[in-house]
């Protein structure tokens, strides 16, 4: 059995807290969060990091390892060939401790998304053709690890969370507006408060996504193809160019 | 952090933001009371995500011949007829509503070429009764729930430990314990608690549960008074991953089984013809996980130690569409691609039968105001629970204890705050991070885990399991001595030294009934005592408090009416005229 290193970054603030090292005994197969498990037991019992499955189905062990935000579980030490391994909190978000980052905000934005809404007299038990509900799957599959929002430079670089829900959110509208039985029209909220119109489309949460969802090209892009179709209609857009209008 | 206790007051406060929580917290809003939801998580990781195969609901879309009386009868006689026949009948009659419910809320299930919910085999079910979303069935229901729970603006206070109910006199009052997040000291007032705090898989050492199976709720409950219902029953899901090592015990889903899995030996044979003719490796799980454990001590397990699973013959596409994250989860973890190899697994630790012992119309426990729901009740699965029983489990008593506790808030008023119990309880909490200790409580967690593992796994003896009371004894002894560093701020270390106490309390229960049923009976096997014993056949046991000790009684199992003894072909006994 070798020992790998892992960096693992400690501390309550992001500007106060440092890298420590810990020497970790490999097995074969061990993933990052096998390791974190081994140092809270034998090296640092209040080290802070979330965890709950172990098999990539809840996303609570979202980090960023070697500067990728990854699932813990689900990166294998053996990928880093006795490297240093580097293990940091989410930056998008703000730092509690350790590895646990504050992802309150996504509740929140969560929250503001108008819910599924069938209507009312649409007889129990529902009948949906195979075909309608498949398209909706991949959007379904998404287990909230929120390492998309991470990545979302809009998010994350900009701090622009006032202005746009970040990936997530356009994944959970998509699911819900492709919905075959859903009944809302939820264009508007995607024009202002979701924000769609921040996303310029650089596909780097589609990277990240454990789930392998295509968030940019099946999710962001046909709901922005709808947001178009309504705010900017190419008709009214010849019209302004031609009399000069400043329209909306 | 600061030193002050947090308090909030809600009419009803429910324990766990799984399906039984969730599900509770939904029908007792409606009911009209101020509900609030406290999790140990963040809201939507609860272990109800980590349920692959489907939910059991005779809905008949499938095997037209399939009803609520079939599902009953499978139920119990997977149970080994040790279970709640009125829970087990409510279940049947009331899963197909709850299913269709989960629709209107925005669910979405595989569909039948007409457009209806799917459904596929399981383990000792008659028909195909799984309504099911490939192998990520449970994360559809959670998602489900969770966006309703949000939709009806709910409080959900999400990374909160509760660490002890809160009596007023004979009645709940509440529940305190701690922020997660923060550290800071919280205490909830309450006309009435349902827990819905789920299982205690980590008091093993191979295990399919997360870091919060730890028996919080049962122990609670049985710290304020409640009764603990056939604590003995403990469920070894039969195929579980083997290698490699970090992922030992992480579950392989029933469903591969259910699409038409095999069960192999290493010298190629489909071993489960021999043990169970007639329903082969779709048997209910106590007896494939006594057959995979029995071919491994024969000297017939492949090299890592277990049975070889199979579904190369179904075609990668079928593979790929029905069992997507098995998939994925073989590949990514074990280097394993399951449509060109097998599969390695060996039991693995899943699931309580018991419990808390409830009324089965309203998840009542034996004290006033304090309902149960979901994996921390007991009765509906006796002996062994089938899979996909228990997510059905989860929304129809969820939803019963949620009405009921609503109802119930209505004729009472608040009870009185009792400052010395939590006090007491956060003098409890502070000894690991004050005190003069030196014991590592996951170092703790590993012994007990070690000593489950080996005294009341999946075969039992009368000698092993003494050793194994012995060293819980002892543990809990040693619990008293633990030190932790750092400070409160979200510190899993002072987490776990709390979580280790709720751990050996469920531990000694199992323990001390495993002693007590001398028999063979569904998960419970006596290598002393291999057969079923029909005067065990009439009674549950129960772990009770008395002073500071735990003792175990025996209470008659309930009689069914004759009209549903009748559906047994007189292999029940009919109840006396």
């Amino acid at each position: 059995m070798s020992d790998t290193t892992l960096l693992v970054f400690r501390g309550d603030s992001i500007k106060t807290g440092t890298e420590q090292p810990f020497q970790v005994p490999v097995q074969e197969g061990m993933v990052v969060l096998d390791a974190i498990h081994w140092i809270q037991a034998h090296a640092a019992t209040d080290l802070a990091c979330r965890w709950n499955c172990k098999a990539a189905k809840c996303g609570s062990c979202s980090a960023e390892i070697n500067g990728r935000p990854r699932l813990m579980c689900k990166t294998r030490l053996d990928e880093f060939a006795g490297e240093p391994i580097h293990v940091w909190p989410m930056r998008a978000f703000p730092l509690i401790k350790d590895l646990v980052t504050d992802v309150a905000w996504n509740y929140l934005v969560n929250a503001e998304i108008t819910p599924f809404t069938p209507k009312t007299d649409e007889p129990v038990p529902y009948r949906m053709a195979a075909d309608d509900v498949e398209r909706v799957f991949e959007f379904r599959r998404c287990i909230e690890c929120f390492l998309c929002q991470d990545v979302c430079h809009v998010l994350r670089d900009h701090d622009q969370k006032a202005a746009y829900y970040g990936p997530r959110y356009m994944v959970r509208i998509a699911g819900l507006e492709m919905h075959p039985k859903d009944t809302v029209n939820r264009t508007a909220l995607l024009h202002r408060e979701a924000g769609i119109g921040m996303c310029n489309i650089t596909k780097c949460c589609q990277d990240v996504c454990p789930e392998h969802i295509r968030i940019t090209d099946n999710a962001i892009i046909p709901l922005k193809e709808r947001v178009a179709g309504r705010y900017y209609d190419p008709i009214a857009w010849v019209g302004r160019k031609l009399f000069g209008s400043k329209a909306d | 952090m600061s030193d002050a206790t947090q308090t909030y007051t809600h009419d009803v406060l429910i324990i766990g933001a799984g399906g039984a929580g969730l599900r509770a917290a939904i029908e007792a809003a409606a009911g009209g009371a101020s509900v609030g939801v406290v999790c140990k998580s963040l809201l939507g990781k609860a272990h109800t995500v980590m349920a692959e195969g489907g939910i059991a609901a005779a809905l008949g879309n499938v095997d037209p011949q399939d009803n609520w009386q079939v599902h009953f009868q499978d139920t119990m006689r997977g149970g080994a007829l040790i279970n709640n026949w009125r829970m087990a009948e409510l279940h049947a009659t009331e899963s197909p509503d709850r299913v269709y419910e989960l629709e209107t809320w925005g669910a979405i299930f595989d569909r039948t070429p007409d457009g209806r919910i799917l459904q596929r085999p399981f383990g000792a079910h008659t028909y195909r009764r799984l309504c099911h979303v490939g192998d990520r069935t449970g994360l559809e229901m959670i998602r489900t729930l969770q966006d309703r729970v949000v939709a009806l603006r709910i409080a959900v206070y999400m990374e909160v430990t509760l660490t002890r109910l809160l009596k007023d006199g004979d009645r709940i009052a509440g529940a305190t314990g701690y922020n997660r997040q923060t550290g800071d000291f919280v205490t909830f007032r309450s006309k009435a608690v349902v827990l819905a705090s789920g299982g205690w898989g980590r008091i093993y050492k191979v295990t399919s549960n997360s870091w919060e199976g730890t028996g919080d709720g049962v122990a609670m409950g049985f710290e304020a008074g409640a009764e603990v219902l056939d604590p003995e029953m403990v469920q070894f899901h039969p195929t579980g991953m083997v290698w490699p090592p970090g992922v030992k015990g992480l579950l392989v889903t029933e469903a591969v089984r259910g699409e038409g899995g095999y069960l192999f030996n290493s010298e190629h044979k489909r071993f489960m013809l021999d043990y169970e003719p007639e329903k082969k490796e779709l048997a209910s799980r106590d007896k494939v996980a006594r057959a995979i454990y029995k071919e491994v001590q024969a000297g017939r397990g492949s090299p890592h130690g277990g049975a070889f699973l199979d579904v190369i013959h179904l075609g990668s596409d079928r593979i790929k569409k029905k069992l997507p994250s098995m998939y994925d989860q073989f590949l990514s973890l074990a280097d394993v691609d399951i449509t060109r190899e097998a599969m390695e697994v060996y039991p693995t630790i899943h699931y309580a039968m018991g419990g808390l012992r409830v009324e089965p119309d309203t998840g009542a426990t034996t004290v006033r105001g304090l309902y149960a729901a979901g994996e921390v009740a007991a009765g509906l699965h006796g002996a062994n629970r089938l899979g996909g029983n228990s997510l059905s489990d989860l929304l129809v008593f969820g939803r019963r204890a949620g009405a009921a506790a609503a109802q119930f808030v209505k004729s009472v008023s608040l009870g009185a705050l009792d400052p010395a119990s939590v006090a007491d309880e956060q003098r409890l909490l502070l000894g690991s991070l004050e005190g003069a200790g030196s014991e590592n409580p996951y170092l703790l967690q590993q012994e007990l885990q070690a000593a489950m593992q080996e005294g009341a796994g999946i075969a039992r003896t009368d000698a092993g399991l003494r050793t194994c009371l012995q060293t819980i004894l002892a543990l809990k002894r040693r619990a008293d001595n633990v030190h932790v560093a750092g400070s409160r701020l979200y510190n899993p270390g002072w987490h776990t030294a709390r979580d280790l106490r709720f751990m050996l309390v469920i531990s000694e229960a199992i323990v001390r009934g495993a002693i007590e049923r001398r028999e063979s009976r569904g998960a419970h096997w006596r290598t002393d005592f291999p057969n079923a014993d029909p005067n065990f056949g009439k009674l549950n046991l129960i772990a009770l408090k008395d002073g500071d000790a735990m003792r175990i009684t025996t209470r008659p199992v309930p009689e069914m009416p004759d009209e549903l003894a009748d559906l047994f072909n007189g292999e029940v006994r009919q109840k006396s005229a």
